[in-house]
């Protein structure tokens, strides 16, 4: 059983159809990145895969069911969802927030059982947010923000945790942070984790599964390695680039092609010959 | 996490997070309550020791005054602060659906279509009972949020859009308040006009039965509205995979929003700003969180309004003003003080 | 989205016939009434006046009345305009931004604590009161981290308006004297007042509406953002300040003569904006004319809807305005 998957899904926004009878799984404990341009559907495809849009047609599968079939609270158990850019009220304390994500398995009686102490708990130790649960969370700097709602997603105890550009706002330092923290998760709870990021070289250094859109459907998916080429960049991207192996990881590395200073040893040789 | 206590029944399936500064900050606001309560009694154009109220309230003391504290000042002091619970429920509900701290059911149109409708009851019927007042309010806020509501859907209802809608109709309910005033003879609009502004005056145990129900089903429901309000706050979507239903919870947050401010409106007319403020000193007192938020500005609430009305009645003596007119003057600068200070945030 | 009306050519002719549609509506306000009369005894009135009802109704009040809501619309018209341009939000409007009911707060509050008597008067305190609204809007709708924002600053409005309006219910309660009347011009009214209270405030309209023109220019670049209009050598803060002068000054010759009147500043610019396209001179000298238009309108009608009493205008523009503001934040939501 696949942890998600669609079937013949047909979104759009108003007239023109963005996604059309797109085909798409996603193994489970594994981490999936989609890729694409500006405008491919990557994110809208992510927000109707977390039941946030409603398909046109297509159905998307969730741990086998469809997902319009299962309740609200249902699908909170199983998928998370951390949207882009979120924002939090102001003076919001971090543990205020994450014990938010408990959401799905409390009631008006039951507000906070053991079980949900201890999933915040878990939750705070593992984003190493436990010394700043008290701090509000919009006087965080942007990595450890980020880190305390990827702790709300957490929290809220799913297989599945999907993620919109959680590094889109954050500079370089706090992007290697969130992603690394992201990974060490999947590897030591194989939490299926469904990302859309925009740089394509830390796509290849940390996911498992790629999914590249373009043209309202899928046009590759696979391991970066196998399915990451200059043909494929120049098919979603309309960017010419080498495709170079990363000097740390080995995973495919994008070098785009245009103009700069040419400081290469290439043109040393043609200068000194 | 030494901040709070948790407290858990398993008999009852009751578990509960309970926060220790919203605790003492509540129980100081009761404290301080039951202080304006024993206030109320004892000043007024007869001076009553408050030792003497303290002794009346418990059953006992001297005729004479017990008369005029129970019969008169202790229901207006009921309706005051029962209004002012309301209306202080029905503002940080709104606040918290709407997400924005400015949000206030005096702005949106919720209150307009209520004293529209009541005013339209005073003029068309001047001679009515005013037993029927409340109903005709309640209808007219309920009326006009259904079109608000409906006018701001759009495949749902986003914040921004009830607010913008709200304050159109808003502009054009006291448009037509201010017809309706201006085209009937000249008692019946000093009537409108002292009523519009608010005020509790005459209120007697009539009136406190009258909206006791209401304030005691309609208040602990905020209470439980607390988690929902939570995570609203976080943003549609966030809230929606989290396992909320968005739609459905905003509408039975404005249902319940509109059953408060039309059940105040009813018996107090429009008394200002105490919707909008009475939230922002309880986020101040408890921090954000609805949990604490909703009960502590149903207390502040009721504190505001009841203390207003002792200076309305008192401060101009013989004059008796509308308790309104303090809640703006009082509640209007403090607010700008409080968006003054959130600027340098 | 292209307008009606494309090309210069075809704005010229438009306005010839915004010209002869207001004419047309000025004698239509002149003539039809409570008492009819007919195009001939209006031009009697003045040719061979002769001391009948009928030629004292068209000297001294249908004239009059309609000259006065002919000045306030070209002054609400264009202040609509200025204003949605410099603030960048379609929904503006002077009354939904409680500058309208700061000007009033102030006029009733001079009423009420130093007896002010003449207009003249009125327009200084009017202006006093709609330049303290103006700021306090501003500033309430700056506040936080996005900046100015068409949402806080309707609501900072409403809240403005909400404190103006109980302030002014409770002078009106302490002082009852001249409640009926004040409530009455509070409403908005272009009714009853003379040719001389007109000529008071005409001088500030009149300059207010000449800078409007003048500044339509500048403004068109404002509207290119704030940066970029710097980076083109504008001095922004001088343009906006005097923009925001010739508002408030718009604002307060309108309330003075003519009490609050809402919705049309923000109905004008629609209109404009669907006829001639966004360049805010074409559309300035446009508003002027459709403000005007629509103000004579409602006029009428809230002279015929409540026959043989009087509705007020400041009503009938709401009751007009509302569904337009509603229809226009809708198409907003649209676009996004």
């Amino acid at each position: 059983m696949h942890a998600l998957e669609t079937k013949q899904l047909t979104l759009s926004y108003g007239e023109a159809p963005i996604i059309e009878n797109l085909d798409l799984t996603v193994p489970k404990g594994k981490i999936t990145v989609l890729i694409g341009g500006n405008g491919s559907g990557k994110s809208t495809l992510l927000r109707s895969m977390a039941r946030l849009l409603k398909p046109d047609a297509g159905s998307v599968v969730l741990e086998g069911k469809p997902i319009a079939s299962m309740s609200t609270k249902e699908v909170a158990r199983r998928l998370a969802i951390l949207p882009q850019g979120p924002t939090a009220p102001e003076g919001l304390t971090v543990l205020q927030l994450v014990k938010q994500g408990r959401y799905p398995y409390q009631s008006w009686l039951k507000q906070w059982s053991e079980e949900d102490e201890r999933a915040v708990k878990r939750a705070l130790k593992a984003t190493g947010m436990e010394p700043l649960a008290e701090r509000p969370v919009d006087s965080l700097s942007g990595g450890q923000r980020q880190r305390a709602w990827i702790a709300m997603t957490l929290a809220q105890g799913t297989r599945t945790i999907l993620l919109d550009e959680p590094t889109t706002y954050l500079d370089l330092t706090h992007q290697i942070e969130v992603l690394d923290l992201l990974f060490e998760l999947n590897e030591l709870e194989q939490r299926t984790i469904v990302m859309v990021l925009h740089d394509i070289n830390l796509a290849c250094r940390y996911a498992h599964h790629i999914v590249a859109v373009k043209d309202r459907t899928v046009v590759a998916c696979g391991k970066p390695e196998e399915i990451v080429t200059e043909e494929l960049i120049r098919r979603v991207f309309d960017l010419e680039c080498r495709i170079v192996p990363d000097p740390l990881f080995g995973t495919p590395m994008c070098v785009p092609v245009g103009k700069g200073r040419d400081v290469s040893a290439r043109k040393h040789a043609h200068a000194t010959a | 996490m030494s901040k709070y206590i948790p407290f858990r029944a398993k008999s009852l399936g009751v578990s509960v997070l309970l926060d220790k500064r919203t605790i003492i900050v509540a129980v100081v606001l009761v404290v301080i309550s039951l202080a304006v309560a024993i206030a109320n009694a004892a000043i007024g154009s007869m001076r009553i020791h408050p030792l003497s109220a303290v002794r009346i309230f418990l059953g006992m003391g001297d005729p004479t005054e017990a008369t005029i504290v129970l019969n008169f000042r202790l229901p207006r002091m009921l309706v005051a602060f029962l209004v002012g619970m309301l209306l202080a429920g029905a503002g940080a509900v709104l606040q918290g659906m709407i997400r924005n701290p400015l949000a206030s059911p005096d702005i949106m149109g919720i209150t307009g279509g209520a004293s529209a409708a009541a005013v339209l009851f005073i003029t068309l019927l001047p001679t009515a009972s005013v037993r029927y007042l409340p109903f005709a309010a309640m209808a007219g806020a309920v009326v006009a949020t259904a079109v608000i509501y409906l006018l701001a859907w759009k495949k749902g209802v986003s914040a921004m859009r009830l607010v913008l809608i709200g304050v159109g109709i808003e502009a054009s309910m006291k448009a037509l308040t201010t017809l309706l005033i201006v085209r009937s003879p000249f008692y019946s609009s000093s009537k409108a006009l002292t009523w519009l502004t608010g005020t509790v005056y005459g209120a007697n145990w009539g009136n406190v039965w009258a909206l006791l129900p209401w304030a005691a089903v309609l208040l602990p429901l905020t209470a439980i509205a607390g988690r929902t309000l939570n995570v609203l706050q976080l943003g549609d979507d966030t809230a929606a995979g989290a396992g909320s239903r968005v739609n459905r919870d905003r509408l039975l947050l404005l249902a319940l929003c509109v059953a408060m401010a039309g059940a105040a409106v009813a018996v107090g007319g429009a008394i200002g700003f105490v919707a909008l403020l009475a939230p922002h000193i309880a986020r101040m007192l408890t921090g954000p969180s609805f949990g604490g938020l909703l009960p502590v500005s149903a207390l502040a609430g009721g504190i505001i309004v009841a203390l207003a009305d002792l200076v309305a009645r008192t401060a101009f003596a013989p004059l008796d003003l509308p308790v309104g007119i303090f809640t703006s003057m009082i509640g209007a600068p403090f607010f700008m003080y409080l968006l003054y200070r959130n600027r340098k945030a | 989205m292209s307008p009606l009306l494309r090309n210069g050519a075809l704005k010229l002719i438009g306005l010839c016939a915004a010209a002869l549609l207001l004419v047309a509506f000025v004698c239509s306000s002149i003539v039809y009434g409570v008492i009819s009369t007919n195009w001939q005894t209006a031009v009697d009135a003045y040719l061979h006046f002769n001391g009948s009802n009928e030629h004292i109704a068209i000297r001294e009040l249908r004239v009059p009345r309609a000259l006065v809501a002919v000045c306030v619309g070209v002054s609400l018209g264009l202040s609509g305009t200025l204003l949605q341009a410099l603030t960048r939000n379609p929904l503006a409007d002077l009354g939904l931004m409680g500058i309208n009911s700061g000007a009033g707060l102030a006029v009733v509050a001079a009423i009420a604590f130093f007896s002010v008597g003449s207009l003249n008067q009125f327009t200084w305190i009017a202006f006093a009161g709609a330049v303290a609204s103006g700021i306090v809007v501003y500033v309430l709708g700056s506040v936080g981290r996005e900046g100015l924002s068409p949402l806080k600053v309707t609501l900072a409005g409403a809240a403005v308006t909400a404190l103006a309006s109980s302030l002014i219910h409770a002078l009106l309660l302490v002082d009852k004297r001249n409640m009926d009347e004040v409530l009455f011009w509070l409403a908005g009214s272009v009714q009853g007042r003379k040719l001389s209270l007109l000529a008071d405030v005409l001088p500030y309209m009149a300059v207010a509406w000449v800078g409007a023109l003048i500044l339509s220019g500048p403004i068109n670049t404002l509207m290119l953002g704030e940066d970029v209009a710097k980076g083109l050598g504008q001095r922004t803060v001088v343009v906006k300040a005097a923009a925001g002068v010739v508002i408030m000054t718009l604002c307060a010759a309108s309330v003075a003569i003519a009490g609050p009147i809402a919705f049309i500043g923000l109905v004008s610019p629609h209109i404009c904006r669907y006829l001639v396209g966004r360049d805010i001179r074409w559309m300035a000298v446009y508003s002027a004319f459709v403000g005007a238009i629509l103000l004579l309108a409602a006029d009428i009608a809230a002279r015929f809807a409540a026959m043989p009493g009087e509705m007020p205008i400041g009503v009938m523009t709401a009751l007009i305005g509302t569904p337009f503001f509603i229809y226009a934040a809708r198409k907003e939501w649209a676009k996004s």
